[in-house]
C-alpha cells in the first residue's frame, strides 16, 4: 500500500472515495491526537481491569508502543514490525502471567477508542465516516488478529520450551556410587517419556561408564504394554553395552498389570523398593556398606 | 628375505587383530559386508590357535549398524572361539546399535561389556586370570 501524501483540503471535501487516499488522513489524525488517545487507551484498560500485574507506568508504556506500532501498520500496511514487536511484548508479559483474553480485550479497545474517535471527527458527515470506517476496519482487523495470533503463538513456545525442560528434568540420571547409575521415574509414563528415557539411560551409561542402573519406578502411577515392552527392550540394549538394569518399586497394581497383559518380564532383574535395588547393585558391583560399630566410635 | 604383499590402496584396513598377553583384541574399524565378515571370522578363529589366545575382544564401537548375519556371525566366532580355548567378549556396542539391535530382535547372547577395558577385565574374571587394569570388581553383569 503506498503512503500517499495526507490532503485535508482534498479528503474533507469528500471527494476521495478511496481507502487508499483515507488511511493516510486517518493516520495523521491519529498522530495528531496521540497524546489524548492513548491516554484514553490506558485509562479504558485500566477501568476494564485488563493487565492487573503491571503497573499503571508499565500500561502506559506500553500503550504508547503498541499505540505507534498500530498507527505504523494502518500507514505501512504492513505487519511485519508490529508482529515483531507483539511477539517481543508477548515475551515479556506472558512470565506475568498476562492472559490471552486481556491481551485480545487491549487490543479490541483500542479499536474501539480509535473508532470513537473517528466518529467524533467525522460525525457531521455520515457518507465520509462511512467510508473512513471502511477504510479502518479492515486494517484494525488484521491489527488485532496478528497481535492475538502472535501473542499465541509465543505463548505455544513457551509451553513447548516449559515441556521440553520438564521432559528434560523428568528423567535425571544420578550416579551414586562409581559405575552405579540411578533413574528415579516420576509421573505417568507416555511413549514419548519412554523413549526419552531409553536415551538419557544407553547415554548415561556410556557417559558415566555404568555397570549396573537402577530404575526406579516408585512413582510411576501406571504402565500400559507399549511402555512395559519398551522397558524391556531398554533392559536389553543397556546389557548390550554392558549394563545391568535393576528395576524397581514395581507397585502391585503395576505387577499384576504385567502379569495380565503378559509382558515377559523374567529376564528382567527385580527388587521390591529402591533401598534394595541398591543393595543389591552393591553386591553385584562389589561395594560393602558397614557402619562404624559403637566402640569403633 | 621378503616382503608380504602390501594391502592393494583402495582396500583400506577394515579389521586389525592384535595379540595383548594371552587375548586377541579385534577392532572391526569400518561396515563389513557378509564376505569380509566371514572373511573376519575365518582369520579371527584361526589367530586363536596359532596365538594360544585365552580370550577375544571384538570391538564394535565402529559400527552404527548389525543386521542378523552379523550378529550370527559374532555368536558363531564366540561359539567356534570357546572350542578352541578362548572367551569372546563383545565391546563398544553404541546406545543407538544397541537399540535397533533389540528393536530387530537380534539377541547376541554373548558377554558384552562397555568398552576395551571393561573387556579386558571380564576376560580376566572369566579366565581367572589376574586383573589387566580395570575395575577389580569385573566381569559381566550378571542376568
Amino acid at each position: 500500500m503506498t503512503t500517499s501524501t495526507t490532503s485535508d483540503g482534498r479528503s474533507a471535501t469528500g471527494e476521495a472515495d478511496d481507502g487508499q487516499l483515507l488511511l493516510p488522513e486517518l493516520v495523521a489524525h491519529l498522530r495528531e491526537n496521540r497524546t489524548a488517545l492513548r491516554r484514553e487507551w490506558a485509562n479504558r484498560i485500566t477501568d476494564a481491569d485488563l493487565l492487573t500485574s503491571m503497573t499503571p507506568q508499565e500500561v502506559f508504556s506500553e500503550a504508547t508502543s503498541v499505540y505507534d506500532n498500530y498507527v505504523g501498520v494502518l500507514e505501512t500496511g504492513s505487519v511485519e514490525a508490529l508482529q515483531d514487536y507483539a511477539r517481543d511484548l508477548s515475551e515479556r508479559i506472558i512470565p506475568r502471567g498476562v492472559e490471552t483474553e486481556e491481551v485480545v480485550g487491549i487490543v479490541l479497545l483500542l479499536r474501539d477508542v480509535l473508532a470513537r474517535s473517528l466518529f467524533e471527527k467525522y460525525h457531521q458527515d455520515f457518507g465520509l465516516l462511512n467510508r473512513v470506517l471502511d477504510a479502518y476496519e479492515p486494517a484494525a482487523n488484521r491489527i488485532a488478529n496478528t497481535v492475538a495470533v502472535s501473542f499465541v503463538q509465543e505463548r505455544e513456545r513457551v509451553i513447548r520450551q516449559q515441556q521440553e525442560a520438564i521432559r528434560e528434568l523428568s528423567t535425571p540420571v544420578l550416579q551414586v556410587r562409581e559405575r552405579l547409575l540411578i533413574l528415579p521415574i516420576i509421573g505417568v509414563l507416555d511413549g514419548q517419556r519412554a523413549q526419552q528415557l531409553t536415551e538419557q539411560l544407553l547415554g548415561g551409561i556410556r557417559r558415566h561408564r555404568a555397570k549396573v542402573v537402577v530404575v526406579d519406578v516408585t512413582g510411576v502411577p501406571e504402565v500400559d504394554a507399549a511402555v512395559a515392552n519398551h522397558l524391556v527392550q531398554t533392559v536389553d540394549a543397556s546389557r548390550l553395552m554392558g549394563a545391568g538394569v535393576i528395576i524397581t518399586g514395581l507397585s502391585s497394581e503395576i505387577a499384576q498389570t504385567l502379569v495380565r497383559i503378559g509382558v515377559d518380564l523374567t529376564k528382567m532383574n527385580t527388587v521390591g523398593d529402591l533401598q534394595g535395588g541398591i543393595e543389591e547393585a552393591e553386591r553385584l558391583l562389589g561395594f560393602k556398606v558397614t557402619r562404624p560399630t559403637d566402640d569403633l566410635r | 628375505m621378503t616382503f608380504a604383499e602390501p594391502d592393494p590402496p583402495q582396500e583400506p584396513l577394515r579389521v586389525s587383530i592384535l595379540s595383548q598377553g594371552s587375548y586377541l583384541i579385534a577392532s572391526i574399524h569400518t561396515a563389513l559386508n557378509d564376505s569380509q565378515l566371514t572373511r573376519f571370522q575365518r582369520d579371527l578363529i584361526d589367530r586363536i590357535g596359532r596365538d594360544r589366545a585365552r580370550g577375544v575382544v571384538i570391538d564394535v564401537a565402529a559400527l552404527d549398524v548389525l543386521d542378523s548375519f552379523g550378529s550370527r556371525t559374532l555368536r558363531d566366532i564366540a561359539r567356534a572361539g570357546r572350542l578352541r580355548g578362548a572367551v569372546t567378549v563383545i565391546v563398544g556396542i553404541a546406545p543407538d546399535l544397541a537399540l535397533s539391535m533389540v528393536r530387530l530382535g537380534l539377541d547376541l547372547d554373548l558377554p558384552t561389556a562397555l568398552d576395551l577395558e571393561e573387556g579386558l577385565a571380564h576376560l580376566a574374571a572369566a579366565t581367572g586370570a589376574g586383573v589387566v587394569g580395570g575395575a577389580a570388581a569385573a566381569g559381566t553383569v550378571p542376568r
